[in-house]
């Protein structure tokens, strides 16, 4: 249904500074990660944006539902996004 | 009506359920700016209009179905006790979030109160909620407070007296999509006939939904009924051929949509919605800066560690004045003997030479304060983790580490929150090296008498090398323990907030307290039992007849050579009673072990009776110099007796050596097991050898 979109989507980790990013999916095979993203409000339709990197690159500071949320890029990886 | 009625405050992790909890029950539990600082139930029964109230605080949630292992104790809680009333706390700033657990409470069918906490950040950011329609929305009372200004406490207490006094209400139901409808429906059928008479409508649907979303722990209630747990794996593959999406995620994105388009009636945005949080923007603009960051980082600590020893200089004068005075009192008034002696240089010295350091560890406890209640530990968290992964540890290990500085048992006590349970073993493993306020008298004893002028800075190195200790060791230790597996690193990063004066005063008074206990208890006994250690057996055999030399230099004409031959015989024959005492030739006899380090009998001394407690350590010094009757003090005693490369080792071994005998319980305990306790010590031990060996040889080059 969605396939197109899927073929250009990218991840929360390819995310820059000024962009606009909407979730799509979370690509993980972990039921209890997926589960523990989503009661956090990543979910298709959610409006993200990258706030700041830490010094290294990693981790890096989202903003999402109106707060921040501090993420590893391994994880940042799992989770496919649309640029908005 | 139940009495008590049980009430339980059920919340995201940082929303303010333990403020909220304190607030309700006078209570004075811990408080900070960062998730998880509450790991375990607690409860506090209190009366309101005649009602009696049983509150339980439970440890932060952001799901009823993660099944994150840091949420275990909360969600066990909700599932296994069935609290009367849940008290739904949210932090009002992060509604958007946080209406997701509370549509997961919607379906437990249980009498709900929301609570918007932490409102006065909201009306300042010039967002307006409509409690009333939010009220109908969710079928529950809304009250509005701010736990920490103790803000519309009476009104939660009266709502929740209102909930329980009313009759039952008929349960707020969502409504999914129809396939999701269906799936439930037949779920729930199927629940209801494997446990007829048991379930309410309400509780069975829930299971149900639960079953569904994935949930192991009730899957594993059910797993005799293979039936149902085919039906269940049936529905949820159908679910996700359907949707192109598994049952958890449609369920979560019926929730959120549910929140979303509900926060869309009820709140009114007068002005830019992150206009609340600018002064957090700007803060960590300076705070997270990628270059800046890191060097703000080790400078904020550096500053804590100098104002820790040198602000505490000053009231620490006042108190060494007050124990003199005290000390010459007692010599006045008791008769010359043996109790004069216990009371003044086994007593006196002990305790007086320990409790100077109160304001130290008041000023340290302090900053700490600070830290934790600002939310600037979760960005040092943030900063570190890079760097921690590094060496296998998880950035979220900081906050256990750096709760480490003030005692180690709570420090091992707080890496419940670590998920992996290797990762949480090391976490444990490596507290112990973490500086615990107990040694810092023995850093500002060492560093003010050998490097009077960088005192603090010395004083901030060893905490620098406490930290890196840590983390080297956690390498090895991710080498010698088998297994794998680290955590994925997820934090919010909470606005900076300012913690309240009463919080950080409590936290002052709590650590002053704690000190004082310690001094008049462990302290006070050991500083006794060193004394009689060091004054027993008294038949001891001089290697020469002191008291007939003594005579006779005596009966000499005066001059300052008699005088001074005097002095140093008496100080001879004061040494030889000392090494002869059973405190001496216990410590002789493990000394060679400390000689390579450059120890004499009295660091042995001091590091032995450190075993029980590190304050110990100086009370040993303490009385040991008393007796040996230097009046220029304990601070130049020590210059004089050993070279400050070797002073450095000492502390470098004080720091790493055996944890207390506490901290060494507390690592039974958590781990489950004394064999973890006792490699500890073993490991600890050698460690510390190991470096302050090291130290010893490094420094006799550079000092």
């Amino acid at each position: 249904m969605n396939q197109h979109i899927e073929m250009d989507s990218v991840t929360l980790a390819d995310l820059r500074p000024e962009q606009q990013g909407e979730i799509l999916k979370i690509d993980s095979a972990d039921g209890v990660f997926k589960r523990r993203m989503m009661s956090l409000g990543v979910v298709a339709g959610t409006a993200v944006t990258l706030d700041r990197s830490a010094p290294l690159g990693d981790p890096r500071i989202y903003t999402l539902m109106g707060y921040s949320l501090g993420l590893r890029n391994t994880e940042a990886r799992q989770i496919r996004i649309r640029l908005k | 009506m139940k009495s008590p009625v049980t009430v339980a405050l059920v919340g995201n992790p940082n929303a303010g359920a333990t403020s909220l909890f304190n607030a309700l029950t006078g209570a004075q539990s811990a408080v900070a700016n960062y998730q998880r600082v509450t790991t375990s139930l607690s409860t506090r029964e209190i009366s309101h209009r005649g009602v009696s109230l049983r509150i339980v605080d439970v440890p932060g949630i952001f799901s009823t179905s993660s099944q994150s292992p840091e949420e275990k104790i909360g969600c066990d809680y909700l599932h296994g006790e069935e609290p009367d009333v849940i008290v739904n706390v949210l932090d009002a700033g992060h509604l958007d979030r946080s209406l997701f657990l509370t549509t997961q409470l919607i379906e437990t069918g249980l009498p709900r109160i929301t609570v918007l906490n932490m409102i006065d950040e909201v009306r300042r950011a010039g967002i307006r909620i409509d409690t009333a329609m939010l009220a109908s929305a969710l079928g529950s009372p809304v009250v509005e407070t701010c736990a920490l200004k103790k803000e519309g406490i009476e009104a939660l207490l009266d709502a929740v007296v209102g909930v329980v006094s009313a009759p039952p209400v008929t349960p707020l139901r969502l409504h999914y999509d129809s396939h999701l409808e269906a799936a439930i429906d037949r779920v729930q059928q199927h629940m209801a006939e494997l446990h007829p008479q048991e379930l309410s409508p309400v509780r069975s649907r829930w299971l149900a939904t639960k079953l569904l979303e994935g949930d192991d722990e009730i899957l594993r209630h059910e797993s005799n009924h293979v039936e149902l747990v085919d039906e269940i794996r049936g529905e949820q593959s159908t679910l996700a051929h359907e949707h192109d999406e598994d049952a958890a995620t449609l369920l979560a994105s019926a929730r959120f949509a549910f929140s979303n388009g509900l926060l869309r009636e009820v709140r009114q945005q007068t002005e830019d919605p992150t206009a609340g949080f600018k002064l957090t923007r700007i803060l960590d603009d300076v705070f997270l800066n990628r270059s800046l960051g890191l060097p703000l980082l080790l400078g904020i600590l550096w500053v804590m560690f100098e104002a820790t020893f040198s602000l505490g200089a000053i009231p620490t004068d006042w108190i060494k004045a007050g124990v003199q005075l005290a000390t010459d009192l007692v010599d006045k008034t008791l008769p010359e003997g043996m109790f004069h002696d216990l009371v003044i240089n086994g007593v006196m010295a002990g305790v007086g030479g320990t409790i100077v350091f109160l304001p130290n560890i008041v000023i340290l406890f302090f900053f700490m304060a600070v830290l934790s209640g600002t939310g600037y530990l979760a960005r040092a968290s943030f900063l570190m983790d890079r760097v921690m992964h590094h060496f296998g540890l998880h950035g979220t290990t900081l906050i256990p580490m750096v709760a480490g500085f003030g005692c180690n048992v709570p420090a091992v006590m707080a890496t419940s929150v670590i998920t992996n349970k290797r990762a949480r073993l090391i976490a444990m493993l490596i507290s112990p090296f973490m500086s615990c306020s107990a040694r810092l008298p023995v850093f500002i004893l060492f560093a003010g008498a050998f490097f009077s002028n960088i005192a603090g800075t010395v004083v901030f190195a060893m905490y620098m090398a406490s930290i890196g200790t840590a983390m080297l060791s956690a390498v090895l230790l991710n080498r010698i323990i088998p297994g794998s597996g680290s955590d994925a690193f997820v934090m919010e990063l909470p606005p900076y907030r300012l913690p309240t004066m009463h919080s950080v005063l409590h936290h002052m008074w709590d650590s002053a307290q704690g000190f004082v206990a310690k001094v008049t208890g462990v302290i006070l006994v050991g500083s006794v039992v060193i004394w009689f250690l060091q004054e027993f057996p008294r038949n001891i055999v001089y290697s020469q007849d002191f008291e007939t030399a003594i005579t006779e230099m005596e009966s000499r004409a005066d001059s300052p050579a008699k005088d001074e031959a005097l002095r140093s015989l008496k100080a001879t024959q004061a040494q030889e009673k000392l090494e002869k005492s059973y405190l001496g030739r216990s410590a002789i006899a493990v000394t060679p072990l400390f000689e390579p380090l450059g120890f004499s009998w009295r660091e042995s001394a001091s590091i032995m009776t450190g075993f029980v407690a590190k304050e110990v350590v100086v009370a040993t010094y303490a009385v040991i110099y008393a007796q040996e009757k230097q009046s220029d003090g304990l601070t130049a005693a020590l210059r004089g007796a050993m070279p400050p490369a070797t002073a450095v080792a000492f502390m470098i071994f004080t720091l790493l050596y055996a944890p207390c005998l506490s901290t060494i319980a507390i690592i039974a305990r958590e781990a489950r097991s004394w064999r973890w306790a006792g490699f500890s010590v073993a490991y600890s031990l050698t460690f510390a050898w190991i470096l302050a060996l090291a130290v010893s040889k490094i420094g006799q080059h550079l000092l």
